[in-house]
């Protein structure tokens, strides 16, 4: 499934994490910016991969700048960033939780 | 080889430095020889030198020894000044040895590496761009970091043979008499320098303020100096200090401050006559604000307070709830100002502060201190050294000393951010946990289970839950995560030096 828009969560605070999401073609790249890369890069892109995969999102630019969240955080922000991106906000995806 | 803290220590650089790997916290009673530096015989009257183009060419030569001490921290203008006179001059493969080096010396040292001007490094530590640099391979020899007690027995082995030293001062005659406490750019005790000004061979001070002649009190001695250069502004004054001491309003920081005060007060050393000593952190600040208060509830005074010296311990020495204070650096222009006034804070070089070759150094009667760590690991081992990249970004300090009292406190959030500060292993052992006796985080504490007596004096405290430093990793990890292990080449870029010489980690390149 594709995004319907452009969509922003998250903010730049310590231990938050912000993500961005705009259409692409070429399945999901992310584009992560952490200063924990080195030790946690891999879990961090695993946690947004099978986030946006249980909205059936397949087809989409992440652009994530992390501030040392936790995955519970990390979780959280790509769920809301990928309602808004459906525009389906107003439905909330309990299952996601 | 492997040492005492399951450190593999690389056997070439070990072999080529003659190195032993560390042992034991155990100093002993060695017999040991002091070195002593050579002397210019002068009558003193023509110190006085223009500029520092011409000190320069008079005293430094290719392969030399040169130090400076870093009293005025970030706000520092002497070392840039004299290292772009020494690099313009072509000076080669210099081994620098300042107390330490400070972000404001950062670009010139990596250009000073860079022309071949410095050829190797010791000091106490180093951040930023320049812990980047080295830890990324640029310097071909290793990095040797010391304590600042080590540095003092170092420097009285022999083991840093200074050949010249370059001391800025914000006062001085003409002769060389000076201390750190009149002037513009005042930070107090002169105690790293006071080192130098005693056992290099060409002592050089600078300074923007020539007073007449005889100028006292002098903690540098006309005796020790062999020219004195007039500049325009040796340092900048609001950039010495750390300003005016705001005390947190972190939950956090106050939570563990309030444990840690719980811990002193409730240790068979919180007794009338005990000593102490704090850091300049935000929890360490918050500490000495709960301990007055404990202190004052409990009707007991300190003998002494010691180390670098921060405004709410002088008000406690005004108050008369410290009886002394033991001063080898001032951390803000309150504790400067304070050493100008009163006579009961005391000015200790180096070597009566830490120096573990001695005839007794003032951190052996110490009896709590409170120290921080940027990891801390099952063993109890403590790195204040790399960063959770495994780049160097910090400083011995007075970190392996301190430890030495009878009580050493670990001051430590769980996690910090994404990384946690209790983990297995540390990337860098810098203080053995033999040295460490209670860990305090803002969820509860770990007793080291070397200390049976303080697991019954500190093991049921209300409100102060005990956990085992496993216990207490274990939950770090279950918050954060496990991170993936950091990567390194085989390439040794620094060695970590124990107070008494020996090796305690090497620090390796990091792979990028």
């Amino acid at each position: 499934m594709e995004i319907k828009q452009t969509a922003l969560a998250g903010t730049l605070e310590s231990s938050d994490i912000q993500i961005m999401l705009s259409k692409g073609t070429d399945g999901i790249t992310i584009d992560l910016e952490s200063d924990v890369e080195k030790q946690f890069g891999d879990q961090i892109r695993k946690v947004i991969t099978d986030t946006l995969a249980e909205f059936n999102i397949d087809n989409v630019k992440v652009k994530a700048v992390d501030k040392g969240a936790l995955d519970c955080v990390i979780k959280a922000r790509t769920i809301a960033v990928a309602q808004r991106a459906l525009q389906t906000q107003d439905q909330p995806a309990w299952e996601a939780f | 080889m492997k040492n005492n803290v399951n450190r593999e220590l690389p056997d070439d650089v070990m072999n080529a430095l003659d190195y032993q790997p560390y042992q034991t916290t155990n100093i002993g009673n060695p017999d040991i020889q002091r070195v002593a530096p050579s002397v210019h015989v002068q009558t003193g009257d023509d110190k006085l030198v223009d500029s520092i183009e011409d000190v320069v060419k008079a005293t430094v030569k290719d392969g030399m020894t040169i130090s400076f001490h870093h009293h005025f921290r970030n706000g520092d203008f002497v070392f840039n000044k004299v290292m772009r006179v020494i690099i313009d001059a072509g000076i080669k493969n210099l081994t620098l040895a300042p107390s330490s080096l400070t972000g404001v010396m950062n670009d010139m040292v990596i250009e000073a590496i860079k022309a071949g001007t410095v050829a190797n490094i010791t000091s106490s530590g180093m951040r930023g761009s320049l812990g980047d640099f080295v830890s990324h391979g640029n310097l071909k020899n290793p990095v040797i970091f010391r304590s600042h007690g080590d540095r003092a027995r170092a420097i009285e082995h022999g083991d840093i043979k200074i050949d010249v030293a370059f001391l800025g001062v914000p006062n001085a005659d003409k002769l060389g008499n000076a201390n750190g406490m009149d002037g513009k750019a005042v930070f107090g005790s002169l105690g790293y320098a006071l080192m130098d000004a005693q056992y290099a061979n060409k002592v050089v001070l600078l300074t923007d303020n020539l007073m007449p002649y005889p100028n006292t009190p002098a903690s540098i001695k006309q005796t020790q100096v062999d020219y004195v250069v007039q500049v325009d502004q040796v340092g900048d004054p609001d950039k010495i200090g750390s300003g005016a001491t705001r005390f947190t309003k972190d939950p956090k920081e106050l939570k563990i401050a309030s444990t840690v005060n719980d811990v002193i007060v409730n240790s068979p050393y919180f007794k009338d006559g005990f000593s102490f000593q704090t850091g300049s952190g935000g929890a360490a600040l918050a500490v000495t604000r709960y301990l007055r208060q404990a202190m004052i509830d409990n009707k007991i005074k300190a003998s002494f307070a010691l180390g670098g010296i921060t405004k709410p311990t002088t008000d406690l020495l005004n108050e008369g709830l410290i009886d002394r204070v033991m001063d080898v650096q001032d951390f803000d222009k309150g504790a400067a100002d304070s050493m100008h006034t009163n006579p009961k804070q005391q000015e200790i070089d180096a070597s009566w502060y830490a120096d573990p070759d001695n005839k007794g150094a003032m951190v052996d009667q110490l009896d709590v201190v409170i120290l921080s760590a940027l990891e801390i690991d099952t063993k109890f081992n403590v790195n204040v050294m790399t960063g959770s990249d495994g780049v160097i970004r910090g400083a011995v300090g007075g970190h392996q000393d301190a430890a030495t009292a009878k009580l050493t406190i670990i001051s430590a959030p769980l996690v910090r951010g994404r990384i946690a500060t209790v983990v297995p292993d540390v990337t860098t052992v810098v203080t053995p946990g033999d040295s460490i006796d209670v860990l305090v985080t803002e969820y509860g504490i770990a007793i080291n289970p070397k200390r049976k007596d303080l697991q019954e004096s500190l093991g049921h405290l209300a409100g102060v839950p005990v956990y085992t430093i496993d216990e207490l990793q274990k939950m770090a990890a279950a918050k954060v995560g496990t991170p993936k292990p950091l990567e390194f080449t085989d390439r040794t870029v620094a060695l970590v030096e124990y107070r008494d010489g020996s090796v305690i980690d090497a620090i390796h390149e990091v792979k990028d």
